[in-house]
């Protein structure tokens, strides 16, 4: 608890404790925690003087913050509009079955968040799968289930 | 002063007012959801459009957040105006059957079916509770959270907040649930029980007003 | 890394920079934008890097990193001067062969060359790739002569000097007249005229004196990736267009919004900016002008609505991106109740432009009413992927079949979608519109920020105005009803479409939920959500009454209305697609035809992926 509070106030201190810079400090937050505590939330409402529900209300529309604690690994799934005119939505079908997830949900064991993006930029290689921050293209449901389960592989060989 | 023109009639409006207080002022009735003298604008509802029309182009806006401005034509009960609030009632009873204030405004339309999936969202997300507790009780305790149709009215963290009073003006400003519909048996989503019962009047003059006295009823909403 | 005080010294400066670099030595131009790093360039820049280091090259052979050079489908590439040789597809194991043929020698390694699809002509010379070719790569032809993180390189393709002659030769309304003399209209997707934005904004009483520049670069479409690749390869040329607009308008602060989803871009400009202030271009008395000006860079939070300019102020408020109805413009009212000016990446990268080759240059360039050229992201089903550059009023065949290279494996194009999901779909009856903002939207459809998303004969129509009007009903703000109910039962009427439970009256009941949904939204994502939708029944109505009265999707796309049948004469009993199959539906025995049960079938495509005879077909 003691950290939190002291984290958070290091972070709203870089931003001189500008209100406006709201949606900045739960960046950097969201970045050191890998989502946005409960304890994290308060301390910011506190700090900045701003009612607590107005944070709250930032913190649930933005895309970008999750209020859940988030898995190891990061499997996004880009949804751009080339990439859904290339099969995007089998190959997320596909992701869904393997990892036995749903789209912004994490699996039991903390291991997999899923989620999906609007559009990743690179186009030219899409369907596109980014698996802790390795893209992926050229996906195609019986690629992504191959890729997957090497992952999946890779990971237990090093025993983690 | 702004001089411009409401239903045909010419009128002068401080700079600043809205089409919604000028109209009101004159009598002309619009109806409103999410609009409350006491409270800021909102212009989440949309019930409160009117047309304005500049050259041959007519849009239609919100008339509570609508400043006048100079030789502005508004029409406030336009077959336009009437076509678009009667979807937009339309689709308020989709998302919120159990409101006796949007079943009486469906009533008053005409409003005979609801061709809409009804998803009973319990709220039609006006704001007036929000806006009331901040404003008016300067406590901002309850505000919106999330985005889109997982937007709702909350709490932090779903507990009472510090910051609350007990006003109880939350409640008694909601058009839904201080006023829900006691029909019980919503027929895809419709009432059309209270506002039938109401005897039928007309008005010997006609000044194309927006007050309805129900289907059988003005002449201006067949 | 002395300030500069004055435009003398910015020109000295350059003059030595330009003395001490000889255009005749070898120079390996790569492009590590986000296209080509997905596709492993950095890997090949490193392998290159230590080619040179190992061959003991290091004095003789310059390796630039830039930002984006355009041509994504062939990434990675790279540009080999003095003799511009263009390079594709290069592997980190082609590194030593191009450092000890093609730099020291100027031989030409064959395989990496482009290959002409059609003619199979293969082409070394940058320039003459047909790709380029047809392109007026005015601005962003830049990426590919500049290390984004070095601004010396930007002072050596002139960077500043429209700064320094606006600052020192012009008064800021000789600027804004320059600006609308050259007809440069937003980029962003409005087309508004820029220099009626910044008059107005100059124009407008702020109690305080300020005014806000502001930078949208919150490129929400999916599909268009334009002004990240500005941002990431030349942030210089936006900054430059910034200290201008600044000047004309009359304010000293400005922001650059950036959506969350481009750290790249986001760690570029921060670079460009802290270099521009080491050089005194940024902060106080730019260029000893008397100006001061500096710039702040703004993250979003992964909001599409924050591209919409009052939300996007308000998301610079922290605050959530809830538009406000724009009755009061926010060049009267704006970010902090001051006016404020919001202009596209592309807008303000086109400003440095216009003043340093003159208005009347420029608006040779493009139609009557379009000056100038667009970038556009060509995406989808294309044979050449990538971000293209060319004058207002080329036409969409040139586009798609001269620029593009046509449509893959022999499709038949059906539609282009411009305008991302405010725009419409234009059908191939129209392929031979020219491209500029009114043309565009006289057609259903607007030029929006650039994303072209070309589609062929596969692409079911209906499956993409749902997919549109799923990605806004996931993006709508929720404040008001019509677009956050009325899209959302949009969505509930498309799907049931999709999923064959499609009424007689749903189109009907479309268009009636398009006009409220237009008519009364309070912003501009619920006043163009219906585009998609609206475009696609008035070009691809047979499309819709096939899935609703049929009950099929003619071009084979939705699941509900599909079936997958193993072509028994192409079938060789393989068995690998009963293996694949996850809800072993598939059996068969060996070396005989399998057979698909239908009632197991989820539609999920996996067999017909791994098949190698291609005898997995759907009907």
């Amino acid at each position: 608890m003691e950290t939190v509070l002291r984290k958070v106030a290091a972070i709203v201190s870089e931003y001189g404790g500008d209100r406006d810079s709201l949606i900045s400090i739960l960046q950097d937050i969201q970045s050191a925690y890998h989502y946005l505590p409960e304890d994290a939330l308060r301390a910011v409402a506190s700090q900045l003087d701003l009612p607590l529900i107005q944070v709250c209300g930032v913190a649930t529309f933005f895309k970008a913050f999750s209020l859940e604690p988030r898995g190891e690994h990061i499997v996004s799934v880009c949804l751009g509009t080339a990439c859904h005119v290339r099969g995007a939505p089998a190959v997320l079908d596909e992701v869904e079955r393997q990892l036995g997830i749903k789209a912004s949900e994490t699996t039991e064991d903390m291991q997999y968040s899923l989620e999906t993006v609007n559009c990743l930029g690179a186009c030219a290689l899409g369907p596109i799968v980014v698996v802790d921050g390795k893209y992926r293209g050229q996906m195609s449901p019986g690629k992504v289930k191959k890729a997957l389960r090497k992952q999946r592989k890779d990971l237990e060989g090093h025993g983690v | 002063m702004v001089e411009l023109t409401i239903d045909g009639i010419k009128t002068n409006a401080p700079e600043g007012t809205t089409v919604l207080e000028v109209a009101t002022e004159m009598g002309i009735v619009i109806p409103t959801l999410c609009y409350h003298p006491g409270l800021s604008p909102y212009g989440a509802c949309r019930v409160c459009i009117v047309e304005v029309v500049k050259d041959n182009r007519s849009s239609l806006e919100a008339s509570c957040t609508l400043p006048v401005e100079p030789r502005q034509v508004i029409l406030t009960n336009s077959e336009k105006v009437r076509k678009a609030r009667k979807l937009i009632i339309e689709l308020l009873l989709s998302s919120c059957p159990n409101s006796k204030t949007l079943q009486d405004m469906a009533a008053n339309m005409g409003i005979n079916r609801v061709r809409f999936k009804v998803k009973d969202r319990g709220c039609i997300l006006c704001g007036l509770c929000v806006r009331y507790c901040k404003e008016q009780m300067k406590s901002g305790g309850i505000g919106f959270v999330g985005r889109g149709t997982s937007r709702r009215v909350a709490t932090a963290f779903d507990v009472t907040p510090e910051e609350c009073r007990n006003c109880g003006g939350c409640e008694w400003i909601c058009p839904v649930c201080e006023r829900a519909c006691t029909a019980g048996n919503l027929i895809d989503g419709l009432c059309g029980g209270c506002q039938n019962l109401i005897p039928v009047e007309t008005c010997p003059v006609c000044t194309g007003c927006s007050e309805s006295v129900g289907p059988q009823g003005h002449r201006v909403y067949q | 890394m002395k300030k500069l005080r004055t435009p003398v010294e910015l020109r000295q400066l350059r003059a030595t920079i330009l003395s001490q670099r000889d255009p005749e030595k070898a120079c390996i131009s790569i492009c590590c934008g986000t296209g080509c790093r997905a596709y492993g360039a950095e890997d090949v820049a490193k392998a290159l890097k230590n080619q040179i280091r190992r061959q003991g090259l290091s004095k003789q052979v310059q390796l630039k990193v830039t930002g984006c050079h355009g041509f994504c489908e062939h990434g990675p590439l790279l540009v080999v001067y003095p003799g511009r040789i263009f390079y594709q597809r290069v592997t980190p194991n082609d590194a030593a062969e191009i450092i000890s043929e093609t730099v020291l020698n100027g031989n030409i390694v064959d395989r990496l060359l482009y290959v002409d699809p059609t003619s199979g002509e293969k082409t070394h010379f940058e320039g003459d790739v047909p790709f380029y070719k047809r392109q007026r790569r005015l601005i962003f032809g830049s990426n590919g002569l500049i290390d984004p993180t070095d601004i010396k390189d930007y002072f050596a393709i002139d960077g500043y000097s429209a700064v320094s002659k606006v600052l020192f030769e012009m008064q800021p309304e000789e600027a804004i007249a320059e600006i609308r003399k050259s007809g440069l209209r937003g980029r962003g997707g409005g087309g508004f005229p820029a220099a009626t934005k910044w008059e107005s904004c100059r124009k407008a009483p702020s109690f305080d004196g300020t005014r806000y520049v502001i930078c949208n670069a919150d490129e929400g479409d999916p599909g268009a990736y334009m002004d990240r690749s500005l941002l990431e390869g030349n942030p210089h040329s936006v900054i430059e267009g910034m200290i201008i607009g600044a000047y004309a308008i009359g304010s000293h602060n400005g922001y650059v919004y950036v959506r969350h989803e481009y750290p790249l871009a986001v760690t570029n400009l921060s670079i460009a900016l802290e270099q521009a202030r080491e050089y005194g271009l940024l902060g106080q008395d730019i260029l000893g002008s008397g100006f001061d000006f500096d710039i702040k860079i703004s993250r979003g939070g992964g909001a599409f609505i924050c591209g919409e300019s009052t939300a996007l102020m308000a998301s610079l408020e922290g605050k959530i991106g809830e538009p406000r109805p724009k009755h009061i413009h926010t060049v009267v009212s704006g970010l902090n109740g001051r006016p404020s000016n919001l202009n596209n990446v592309e807008t303000w990268a086109n400003v440095p432009l216009i003043i340093n080759r003159g208005a009347d240059w420029y608006s040779e360039i493009g139609t009557e009413g379009s000056k100038g050229t667009k970038i556009f992201s060509l995406v989808g089903k294309i044979n050449n992927t990538g971000l293209i550059e060319v004058p207002m009023g080329i036409t969409l065949r040139e586009i798609i079949y001269d620029i593009g290279g046509g449509i893959p494996n022999d499709r038949r194009f059906k539609a282009v979608q411009t305008g991302g999901p405010s725009g419409g779909c234009i059908p191939e009856s129209l392929i031979d519109l020219p491209v500029d903002f009114d043309k565009l939207t006289e057609a259903g459809s607007m030029m929006g920020s650039g994303g072209m998303i070309v589609m062929d004969e596969d692409t079911c129509m209906v499956d993409i105005a749902r997919y549109f009007v799923k990605f806004l009903t996931e993006e709508s703000c929720g404040k008001c009803v019509p677009c956050r109910e009325g899209l959302d039962r949009m969505l509930d009427i498309l799907t049931d479409i999709t999923e064959g439970r499609g009424k007689e009256e749903d189109i009907e009941l479309l268009e009636e939920l398009g006009w409220i949904i237009k008519e009364t939204s309070l912003c501009a994502l619920g006043g163009t959500a219906p585009n998609p939708v609206l475009s696609t029944i008035r070009y691809f109505r047979d499309e819709y009454e096939a899935h609703i009265r049929g009950k099929r999707c003619p071009a084979g796309v939705c699941k509900a209305l599909i079936t997958f049948i193993i072509n028994e004469e192409k079938c060789t009993g393989c068995g690998v697609c009963a293996r694949e199959c996850p809800q072993g539906a598939i059996s068969g025995k060996k070396k005989e035809p399998y057979n698909i049960n239908q009632e197991k079938c989820i539609k999920c495509g996996v067999c017909r992926d791994n098949c190698k005879f291609e005898a997995i077909t759907v009907s």
